[in-house]
């Protein structure tokens, strides 16, 4: 039972017979509130749209489909062009990611061990930017991206996701702490920088590379507002966006069978990759 | 004295030499510069035209009158004047404001004290944090689509749980009054998960010693939570607080997707109306006077956000 570190409520406590049944009351308490709160909804949506319209809209509802259909399923895919939009969201997550990775680590680099002039004074104002909450400035920047004529472009969603302080700043600090001999030992072998940086920095740098590649992918998936904005052609909208445009007018059981096709993606890379995910929160909060 | 003498002489014995080295070393030191800006340069050029150009925009345009396409007209303060006189205006600052503060009440004291008891549990640890994160990782927009679909008056799941417990039903988001709280329960559900991870870390770094003292001087249970466990957090606290005060004033798809800022204007938010300004009324000064203002606000925030992370990075 104790895994050695002491917390709220003492082991010795827990190891009376009264402890134990207060210690797994809670428990099944818990396991039972987390089902409830967090995967039975899940659950619902997964089995909702194997319902037939007709019991879907059925009060009282039904706990189990009377039949298991696919139907909803092959419908949202067809009806509301899922590929398409799947496609779209692939294609501006991968770009983002990708400008993110380049763009952010040379700079991050260039600040952390390059020493450019006013390379203070850059820094400063990419951390001044933390202060100003991306959401408040949607409407100049959607301005500035239609001048530039980027509007309905993959684009519009890559080049703003390189102005991301936070990931830069994570980079920048992770390289801060590579120890210096070996990149000077690797100057002294005669490599030039962008040498060191690819052959020696991002190889030490995997975990805060995997870290930002992940915050970069999620982030452009779960956008609302910004491809609302950017992307008014159907044809180019990310899944989130198309959701909601087609969810007025569509069968019920079909728009829950698209939502659950639009989760499965993140909740898959999320499944994968728990471990890291979990580390990465847990860790960013406790260095700040 | 004797230093002035000599160093004629040590200038006259490498004329030639002497400036060659430093001409070499600056040289090196500008070419460095180049190539570090080589580096720096795609970053720069998105923060300039995606960060800080908006940013100065916002102030410029709040004061002009700009419609695409044509030559932007300097109107003084009319765009602040005519967005403070319409009636959404306050109903907006007094929702976002009603938001922020009902999602501080509910989706503070919650994961707390989930965390707390998570902590103690020895079993099934993995589960938890994956069960709690998950809506996380669910598409916002689905999130308030699929609560939007609970919240259905005929055959929503949430009338249908109050009815299995005989209790009265309720409208939701569909009523006035319920609204707001509707949409404060979809945005907690969906984003407690990092919370409480991230008090779960923090509970961890507690030095058991501090529980093993507080019980030896007869604190209780709920003693040892206040006097070691709340101390020991408060800075994680308070920087998740002021975390999601700025989030949630920035509040936006909840009110879009669920209740379209209705009824009768009870989940119009400050973002749901700049959005409005912008695209509906195609009024971008408008909207940019209104951004000005929420941004004013939240940079207070922020400003305070960063001032605290940065005395607890010197403390730790």
């Amino acid at each position: 039972m104790s895994s050695g570190v002491r917390t709220l409520v003492s082991p010795a406590v827990l190891a009376r017979p009264r402890g134990r049944a207060v210690y797994w009351t809670v428990f099944t308490g818990i396991v039972l509130l987390f089902t409830l709160a967090f995967l039975f909804p899940v659950y619902w949506m997964v089995t909702g749209a194997m319902k037939s319209p007709d019991e879907v809209a059925r009060t009282p509802p039904t706990l189990v489909p009377e039949s298991w259909s696919t139907a909803g399923y092959a419908d949202a895919w067809e009806l509301m062009q899922l590929p398409t939009h799947l496609w779209n969201t692939v294609v501006q997550a991968a770009g983002a990611w990708i400008f993110q990775l380049v763009f952010c680590t040379a700079a991050a680099y260039a600040l952390s061990r390059l020493r450019p002039a006013f390379g203070a004074l850059i820094l400063g104002g990419i951390l001044a930017t933390l202060m100003v909450p991306a959401q408040a400035l949607v409407v100049p920047k959607y301005l500035t991206v239609a001048d530039l004529g980027l509007l309905n472009d993959p684009l519009a969603i890559w080049l703003p996701a390189v102005a991301n302080a936070f990931n830069l700043y994570l980079l920048k600090r992770f390289f801060d702490q590579l120890p210096r001999d070996v990149l000077e030992a690797a100057e002294i072998d005669g490599a030039g920088k962008l040498r060191t940086l690819w052959s020696i920095v991002l190889p030490m740098s995997r975990p805060v590379l995997g870290v930002v590649s992940i915050f970069a992918l999620v982030a452009v998936w779960q956008d609302f507002l910004w491809p609302l904005m950017v992307f008014s052609d159907t044809d180019k909208q990310p899944i989130s966006v198309a959701l909601v445009q087609l969810s007025q007018n569509i069968q019920l059981t079909v728009l829950i069978a698209a939502m659950v096709i639009a989760s499965i993606p993140m909740v898959a890379l999320f499944l994968v990759f728990q471990r890291h995910i979990i580390a990465g929160i847990s860790a960013g909060s406790t260095k700040g | 004295m004797t230093k002035t003498v000599e160093r004629p002489p040590a200038a006259r014995v490498g004329p030639v030499k002497a400036p060659s080295p430093a001409g070499d070393r600056r040289r090196r030191r500008l070419t460095d510069h180049l190539r570090a800006y080589g580096f720096l340069l795609g970053g720069l050029i998105c923060f300039a035209l995606f960060s800080w150009y908006p940013a100065i925009r916002a102030v410029v345009i709040a004061f002009q009158k700009y419609t695409p396409g044509s030559d932007p007209e300097w109107v003084g303060t009319a765009n602040f004047t005519r967005v403070w006189q319409d009636p959404e205006f306050a109903a907006a600052w007094r929702n976002t404001l009603t938001f922020t503060l009902l999602a501080l009440l509910i989706g503070f004291a919650i994961p707390f004290v989930l965390a707390l008891v998570l902590n103690e549990l020895r079993h099934a640890k993995a589960f938890f944090r994956v069960v709690v994160y998950l809506p996380v990782m669910i598409p916002p927009v689905v999130s308030a689509l699929l609560w939007k679909w609970f919240y259905d008056p005929g055959a929503g799941l949430a009338n249908e749980a109050l009815r299995l417990l005989h209790l009265p039903t309720s409208n939701w988001s569909n009523g006035a009054d319920t609204a707001l709280v509707s949409l404060v329960i979809v945005a907690t559900w969906a984003n407690m998960g990092g919370t409480v991870l991230i008090y779960l870390a923090a509970l961890q770094s507690i030095p058991g010693e501090l529980y093993e003292a507080a019980e030896l001087d007869g604190a209780n249970l709920l003693q040892r939570v206040r006097h070691v466990t709340v101390p020991q957090t408060r800075f994680v606290i308070l920087m998740l607080m002021l975390l999601q005060i700025i989030a949630t004033m920035q509040v936006f798809t909840e009110p879009f997707v669920i209740t379209g800022g209705g009824p009768e204007n009870a989940t119009v938010t400050v973002l749901y109306l700049i959005y409005k300004y912008a695209f509906l009324y195609n009024d971008f000064g408008g909207a940019c006077a209104l951004s000005v203002m929420l941004l004013a606000l939240l940079g207070a925030f922020s400003a305070v956000y960063l001032r605290l992370t940065r005395s607890g990075e010197e403390a730790a």
